[in-house]
């Protein structure tokens, strides 16, 4: 039977109700709150400042340095605290999707450190993380020539979704899922962030591309809103 | 940036004519918030906020096999990390001993108070029981992350539920839930942290204040109606406590937890009630 | 002693009654357009992109003329040359004092640049490690930051109290020419110098005084967006000044509660 309706009653390219805040940590230079739902994410930027050790720090250009982790509880069956292979390639990957937005030339021997922590997770927990690091680097007054909008896209049975729950993602009928999360920079509609896990035509993939940055259009419009209403720090 | 030499022996000078920084009498704490229900996966989760200070707690179960010399009992694991996110000051990292002291401080407090009833935890004799996962992480660190992390610890505890459990396959079904409460005691341990600063103590200090701080003593104290009870004492950093002192300090606990008990546990069960 | 930005344009004070100069005040995102024209020059964290000026960091755009720059309202200290900051001694090395300022980058006090006469076999009997020093930026450079100790108003800081604020927030807290802070110091009866990374030493008489100063500086930094500023400050102030028991504490009993101890 095809994929003609999803779990939570949402149409294919809608996304799940979003929540963002600014400044939730008040000891950080920057910091946001970023939900898909169920799914909360929260960052905190701490930087530009020195980089130690020295053998570590960039003579040309500043440093970023992202940590991805989420919480022991913030699943279903309790996760180990302490980094795991799947949070180091995470955090990677999550810093190069914010590199290219990041205009940090001129701190050369700095770094800024982006620390994202997912308080309660279903699904889009990278892409939740990104967005909460974007909203958190701009609070934390760190230059950037656009913000990093993120989202996950998933072709469930022979449908391109938007924002995949863990229902969707875990969904074995038909073609089964295929989670494809992607980030872009809003402006130039360039890609920084594209993985995925599953089974999927080119035809299909390219979909899937045009899905993510219409729904990354979406996002930034929220990101963009939650920033212009601070009124202080 | 620490603290300075100069501010340091200004919250001295101030203390000493009874002032904080902050207008706060020595031994009121700061505004403090508890959230429950705040991570839904989690069997139980909390937020404590004391003023800027902001821990989150969750309590996780699973089932296994029980300890050798206590085969009725069910078992308890008790962690926290200072988040990097936290404060500027945290690396990453296996947990130092800041991060473990406070763990096992906490875990004290609540095994010795006797708050849950193990033996009810125990799901075959000998063979399976239930265990508790206490993990905390500090979120915002602006002093006194012990007596936020205590107190998120019991209110994820107070208002979990218990996984469902398949008897047929002996496993739990996460994301299952019960509406069973833990079985929780009346003895339900509240931690006071007291900091010598030149001659004057205090409660709940703020950064500043905990960096100027030269010996700190937490004790978990508890109730079951009748009387109270101390289940947990540490004294810390590096100077030394006067006999006097340590008196003052203990009878200052039994009377901050008969002031501020009732109030506290009654956040508590309102932040349940909130959520339903 | 108020800490003045030698090198910089005028301190300009946010909310001014000049309806021109709100209109051009709008807040703006990294990456957002604030004007489109060859005509435009981009100043501090502002960027041309072709056609646009963008804004390189979140804040107030300021356009004034044809010059378009970002006034900052959060995001660490970015040191400038002139700047007068507050500073801990980290560390002593032979030659001079590693300093904290809060910045980016590390900041360094050469030997040459204390403001006292000093013991070569001996630095710390000059500056030891933890004293609070009130500095000035010679220079920015990739390496660091130099600073120096010679100078009015500079040196090691005795007695008082250190408050931190966002340092974006300074120029209000230092407000047109200094009025703003001036009110407070002459308020409180205080000594207070202001540094451009957000550290403020404030040095009274009594406790009561310095807990006034902060009280009355927080009340700035908080509100930092309203307008007429210094009057609604002056009249918090003569409120505050009369009804000492909203904001101070009962010394009573304080007095109390210490002798029952």
């Amino acid at each position: 039977m095809a994929y003609t309706k999803r779990p939570d009653g949402r149409k294919f390219d809608e996304l799940r109700e979003i929540k963002a805040k600014v400044g939730v940590i008040p000891r950080a230079d920057g910091s946001a709150m970023f939900a898909f739902g169920d799914t909360i994410a929260i960052a905190a930027v701490y930087g530009p400042k020195p980089l130690h050790p020295q053998h570590l720090q960039n003579p040309e250009k500043g440093v970023l340095r992202v940590n991805y982790d989420m919480l022991s509880f913030s699943v279903n069956e309790r996760k180990k605290p302490g980094p795991s292979r799947r949070s180091q390639e995470i955090s990677k990957v999550t810093e190069w999707a914010l590199a290219p937005a990041l205009q940090i030339n001129n701190f050369q021997n700095t770094v800024v450190d982006v620390h994202i922590t997912i308080l309660q997770a279903n699904a889009s927990t990278r892409c939740a993380g990104i967005n909460a690091a974007s909203l958190a680097l701009a609070h934390a007054g760190i230059p950037m020539i656009d913000l990093v909008s993120a989202v996950s896209i998933g072709k469930i049975d022979d449908k391109i979704v938007t924002d995949l729950i863990k229902e969707e993602e875990d969904y074995e009928d038909g073609e089964g899922a295929t989670d494809i999360p992607f980030a872009f920079l809003s402006k130039s509609g360039e890609i920084t962030l594209m993985q995925l896990d599953g089974r999927t035509s080119t035809k299909k993939l390219k979909e899937a591309i045009e899905a993510g940055r219409k729904a990354c259009k979406e996002i930034y419009d929220i990101q963009k809103k939650v920033l212009k209403e601070i009124q202080e720090k | 940036m620490e603290i300075s030499n100069l501010t340091k022996k200004r919250i001295k000078d101030y203390l000493e004519a009874g002032k904080r920084f902050d207008g706060r009498g020595l031994l009121d704490h700061r505004k403090l918030t508890i959230e429950t229900g705040i991570s839904i996966n989690a069997e139980g989760s909390a937020r404590v906020r004391l003023g800027k200070t902001e821990v989150v707690a969750g309590v996780k179960m699973d089932v296994s096999e029980p300890y050798t010399d206590h085969e009725g009992e069910g078992t308890m694991i008790t962690t926290l990390e200072l988040l990097p996110l936290s404060s500027e000051e945290f690396d990453y990292g296996p947990p130092k001993i800041d991060a473990i002291e406070i763990a096992r401080i906490v875990d004290r407090g609540i095994r010795e108070s006797k708050m849950i009833d193990f033996e009810k935890l125990c799901i075959k004799e000998g063979e399976k029981v239930w265990t508790l996962f206490i993990d905390m992480y500090t979120m915002n660190d602006d002093g006194n992350l012990l007596d936020a992390s205590a107190l998120a610890a019991i209110a994820a505890l107070m208002t979990a539920r218990m996984p469902k459990y398949d008897e047929e396959k002996e496993k739990v079904s996460f994301g299952e839930f019960t509406k069973d409460p833990l079985p929780i005691t009346k003895n339900i341990p509240l931690t006071f942290t007291f900091h010598k600063i030149g001659k004057s103590i205090i409660l709940d200090p703020g950064r500043e204040e905990e960096a100027a701080s030269e010996a700190r003593v937490s004790i978990a104290v508890s109730s079951d109606g009748k009387e109270t009870r101390v289940n947990a004492m540490q004294k810390g950093n590096e100077a030394a406590i006067k006999p006097e002192e340590m008196f003052e300090i203990i009878d200052l606990a039994e009377k901050k937890y008969k002031e501020s008990s009732k109030e506290i546990f009654e956040m508590i069960e309102k932040s349940l009630k909130t959520k339903k | 002693m108020i800490a003045k930005q030698e090198t910089e344009e005028p301190v300009e004070e946010f909310g001014q009654e000049d309806e021109e100069r709100k209109e051009k005040r709008e807040l703006v995102i990294p990456g957002e357009v604030i004007a489109t024209g060859n005509e435009y020059l981009p100043g501090d964290w502002a960027k041309r992109e072709g056609q646009d000026i963008i804004a390189l960091r979140f804040g107030l755009a300021d356009k004034s003329g044809r010059l378009i720059k970002i006034i900052p309202l959060s995001g660490t200290y970015m040191p400038r040359k002139g700047n007068v900051v507050i500073g801990k001694v980290l560390d002593i090395t032979f030659n001079g004092w590693i300093m904290d300022i809060d910045a980016p980058y590390a900041s360094f006090l050469p030997l040459s640049e204390c403001s006292k006469f000093v013991n070569k076999n001996d630095l710390s009997e000059c500056y030891d490690i933890g004293d609070m020093l009130a500095v000035k930026v010679l220079g920015v450079k990739r390496k660091g930051i130099d600073l120096t100790a010679r100078g009015k108003n500079l040196g090691k800081l005795e007695e008082g109290m250190i408050i931190r604020i966002n340092s974006n927030k300074v120029p209000r807290v230092i407000g047109k020419e200094g009025s703003m802070i001036n009110l407070i110091k002459k308020e409180s009866n205080c000594d207070i110098t202001v540094g451009q990374n957000g550290i403020i030493w404030i040095r009274g008489e009594k406790v009561e005084d310095e807990l006034f100063a902060e009280k009355a500086i927080l009340f700035v930094t908080e509100k930092s967006f309203i307008e007429g500023l210094t009057e609604k400050t002056k009249v918090w102030l003569e409120e505050a000044k009369n009804h000492p028991k909203d904001i101070k504490e009962d010394k009573t009993e304080k007095k109390k509660a210490k002798e029952s101890k």
